[in-house]
């Protein structure tokens, strides 16, 4: 009986359920000792000591500094600007600058009390809007967009600010490190890349990769926030290891989580947009500036992935986009779920708004007349091919959420003095390409195995994490429908560098559709090769052991490894940026209802309707759980979360004062899948877990349009924004 | 230090006002209590005593001496679920795990106690266990499965 399509039960369902499941914090190790880090207190300055004062007994502790790295003191990704520990200089407050381990986690925190850092100011650039220190600039270039923009019946011009986002996973980041006999370095803990961790621990230790394994704890949620981040954090607990000789966890506090590890990029979009007497978008002139913090980490790529989606699901002739990302003396900004798209996307959407203002035409026939469809063009000149289910989703959404009427009833509500409350209801409607950007995935090389087993089990060997998105009962389904055998039988290999091969970073709504498409074939292959010795699958698992013995022959396992190729009719220019983008895109549309308080400006959100085109449901109950989920972290950015900085520092930094969504804030949701498959996608899948990201918050801010008047470009949308709003206007 | 927990008397001898949360996980073993922030504020902490739910990353093992306490190890287990397990497991009500616990025994003592099913109510009850995966409407639906499940 096929399985995709269908609700299957998560594989490590009753693990997580029983508390049976071990994160990296629950994992018994004998001896281990607790790793803590001491970190800079000021933005940019020359550190001129380093004291560890009396009071506390070091000689029972191990302390690292920067001079204690046998290596190359670089956290190594896109460039190698981090240092592991600062050295000599610090560039942003809460830079590590040392370590300290104890026996006891209590002790060990206690220590960080009897460490003094002497410093020698150095100016700071802290608000990236006056940063002049650009790291990369991406350009794209169509038409005319300067003559068009001259010509064009109305135009806007609209400047969009968006801030920072903390991940909120609720585990921590936390690893644990140590050496084998052999010299090994072990690292285990809560991750979403380990073979990024391997690339990155090889210059610091100069170990050859085999002598790097990272394995894979049960992680408590990522949402990309444990991408590059962990990098950092295994070094530091291997530089312990090494020191101390023995095993080491460090395990983050809340504090240190949201204070000192990466977050989404703050971002602030200048976006002139016009039209024709039709209501056809001609121009489009777009700037996007976003903030790096202080190293490079993986902005570059957030970048990009944010200019490739600045102009939205649109057909425009004209297109002038500059996007650059500059360096401030903050904590450093890295991958968070949509990675650069949430923001350009929150400008191309609430920009809509400004131009039904300017026409007097209803926001959403504005962008009717305007979707992308099969043959058209987007703005680096790729066309469309094939599933493209973006009307699709736009009529949904609006006939589900009886748009038109509901817009109406809010009015006639909004009009009657009596009203407790004002109502509004807003639309919004995204792309998210899946995959790595361009050429990405072919520089990538992804591996990924199907191997048969002598004791005749199927099990699949891949670096994809599960943290919680259900990619293990997703890739267990892609492979026991390709090979026609039933799910029980397929299962998967512990993510761990010395069992699996590099699948490729679990990033970029690619683990469904890259690496699903990579075992989809290698089970094909295992099926053919299993056929040719039997004639057909065999139905029990009597008969399969039979086969798995003859087709493995003097080795344990028959395996069938598959590399992911490049499709010979896409092409991306990384250097004009031209072509195809990505291989595919998923569509999606959404109605958020929401009503303001008359007299505290409370706003309470009443009911979402979305509709997403993700190419094919390969298990739908988690489909919809990755929707329903992604949402609520865009509406927490869109009404509740905003890191707020001073000198530098996060000063909000715990779950009592920087708000995510409850169960109570958080509205029901009406979830529609549609399914316009992708022909290279396994059973027609595209990418979901980054695109319900995009979508809320620009739909969250026309709603409050409706409701009270006020226009925001800008997020998160308070009470307080909004009791000052209304003051404004009298 | 007598302390009944999941059902088995147990004693601690070490200090008094070590938390809750560590004791269970550090002296007893039981890890299945998860700590997302240390300060009231998640829920993942989750516990009952004497059949409450309370964050036993803010209790001092000495306040709860002669109580009894449930962790989510006192539910099922992997191969032989408790029905609220059973439909979390169903109705996708876990997808990280971290929160779940916490939230179970939320869920655990608003099951026992015959709470309304509405989805609102559940909401209002579970409104102190932060989840950031799953939205909360597969664990609504979950709970209220349970609910609907026990009433049978
Ligand atoms: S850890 Fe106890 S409430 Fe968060
Ligand atoms: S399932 Fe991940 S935090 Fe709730």
């Amino acid at each position: 009986m096929p399985t995709v399509g269908h609700d299957r039960l998560r594989k490590e369902g009753p693990q997580k359920l029983t508390g049976t499941a071990l994160y990296v914090d629950d994992i018994p190790v004998k001896g281990i000792w607790h790793g803590v880090t001491v970190r800079s207190s000021v933005a940019h300055a020359k550190i001129k000591g380093i004291r560890f004062l009396k009071g506390f007994p070091w000689r029972q502790a191990v302390v690292v500094t920067a001079k204690d790295i046998p290596g190359e003191n670089c956290v190594h990704l896109i460039e190698d600007d981090q240092p592991l520990l600062a050295d000599g200089i610090t560039r942003h407050a809460l830079e590590p600058v040392a370590l300290i381990a104890h026996p006891d986690r209590a002790t060990a925190y206690n220590a960080l009390n009897f460490v003094e850092i002497n410093y020698e100011p150095l100016p700071s650039v802290l608000d990236f809007e006056k940063s002049k220190k650009i790291l990369k600039t991406f350009s794209i270039k169509k038409g005319d967009a300067k003559k068009a923009m001259k010509k064009a019946w109305k135009k806007v011009d609209t400047t969009f600010r968006v801030p920072h986002q903390e991940q909120a996973y609720i585990e921590n980041n936390g690893m644990m490190a140590w050496f084998e006999p052999d010299g090994t370095l072990v690292l285990q803990g809560s991750l979403q890349c380990p073979y990024y961790i391997v690339k990155a621990m090889k210059p610091i230790f100069k170990l050859p990769e085999e002598k790097i394994r990272v394995i894979q704890a049960v992680t408590g949620g990522g949402f990309g926030g444990k991408e590059e981040y962990p990098n950092i954090i295994s070094g530091h607990a291997a530089l312990l290891a090494k020191k101390a000789k023995r095993p080491i966890k460090m395990i983050y506090d809340r504090h240190e989580d949201m204070s000192a590890t990466t977050k989404r990029h703050p971002a602030v979009i200048k976006h002139k947009a016009g039209i024709d007497k039709k209501g056809r978008l001609v121009a489009l002139d777009i700037d996007i500036v976003m903030d790096a913090g202080a190293y490079v980490t993986l902005s570059p790529v957030v970048l990009s992935r944010g200019i490739l989606h600045a102009s939205g699901p649109y057909e425009c002739p004209n297109v002038n986009i500059h996007a650059s990302i500059v360096q401030t003396n903050t904590p450093p900004n890295g991958a968070y779920r949509g990675f650069g798209a949430p923001q350009t996307l929150f400008a191309a959407e609430l920009q809509w708004e400004k131009l039904a203002d300017a026409s007097k035409i209803d926001a959403v026939k504005l962008r009717e007349r305007n979707l992308v469809k099969i043959g058209s063009e987007l703005s680096t000149g790729q066309i469309l091919k094939e599933s493209v289910g973006l009307k699709k989703c736009v009529d949904t959404v609006l006939k589900r959420s009886r748009f038109t009427a509901l817009r109406r009833d809010h009015d006639k509500w909004n009009k009657k003095k009596t009203s407790p409350t004002w109502r509004g209801v807003g639309f919004a409607s995204v792309h998210h390409g899946s995959g790595f950007t361009g050429n990405g995935e072919v520089f990538l090389k992804s591996k990924a195995s199907v191997t048969l087993t002598k004791s005749g089990r199927f099990v699949i060997e891949t670096a994809s994490s599960e943290i919680g998105q259900g990619s293990m009962s997703t890739l267990c389904q892609i492979v026991s429908d390709a090979l026609g055998v039933p799910y029980e039988w397929v299962e998967l290999e512990a993510n761990d560098t010395s069992r699996v091969p590099d699948s490729g970073p679990t990033v970029a709504s690619r683990t469904c559709m890259i690496v699903g498409g990579l075992l989809y074939r290698a089970a094909k292959q295992l099926k053919a090769a299993i056929e040719e010795k039997a004639k057909k699958i065999p139905t029990t698992p009597a008969v399969l052991k039979e086969v798995a013995k003859k087709l493995a022959g003097k080795k344990s396992v028959f395996r069938i490894t598959t590399e992911y190729e490049k499709p010979a009719d896409i092409e991306f220019d990384d250097t004009t940026y031209k072509g195809d983008a990505y291989g595919s895109y998923g569509y999606a549309a959404i109605a958020v209802d929401l009503e303001v308080d008359r007299t505290t400006y409370e706003i309470k959100l009443n009911k979402i309707w979305t509709a997403q085109d993700i190419g094919k449901a390969i298990n739908p109950l988690i489909v919809e759980g990755q929707i329903i989920g992604g949402t609520t972290q865009a509406l927490g950015w869109a009404v509740f979360e905003k890191p707020i900085y001073k000198n530098g520092v996060m000063q909000n930094a715990e779950f009592t004062n920087y708000i995510i969504p409850t169960a109570l804030d958080t509205p029901p949701m009406d979830v529609v899948i549609i399914e316009e498959p992708y022909s290279r996608g396994p059973f027609g899948a595209k990418g979901v877990g980054e695109m319900p990201m995009d979508i809320p918050a620009p739909a969250v801010c026309a709603a409050i349009k409706q409701a009270t008047g006020l226009f925001f470009p800008e997020i998160p949308v308070t009470p307080e924004m909004i009791a000052a709003g209304i003051a404004r206007k009298g | 230090m007598q302390v009944k927990i999941n059902n088995k008397n147990r004693s601690f001898n070490g200090t008094p006002f070590k938390r809750l949360i560590d004791v269970l996980r550090e002296d007893f073993g039981l890890t299945g209590t998860k700590e997302g922030c240390s300060e009231g504020e998640c829920g993942a902490c989750t516990v009952l005593l004497d059949g409450k739910p309370v964050n036993s990353c803010l209790i001092s093992i000495c306040q709860v001496e002669g109580a009894a306490i449930e962790t989510v190890e006192s539910l099922g287990l992997p191969e032989k679920l408790h029905p609220l397990q059973e439909s979390f497991l169903r109705e996708g009500g876990a997808q990280c795990g971290i929160c779940t616990p916490g939230m179970l025994m939320t869920a655990a003592a608003y099951l026992k106690a015959g709470g309304d099913p509405s989805p609102d109510a559940i909401r209002e009850e579970l409104a102190g266990n932060l989840c950031r995966c799953t939205g909360y409407q597969h664990i609504i639906n979950s709970v209220a499965k349970a609910l609907s499940e026990n009433k049978k």
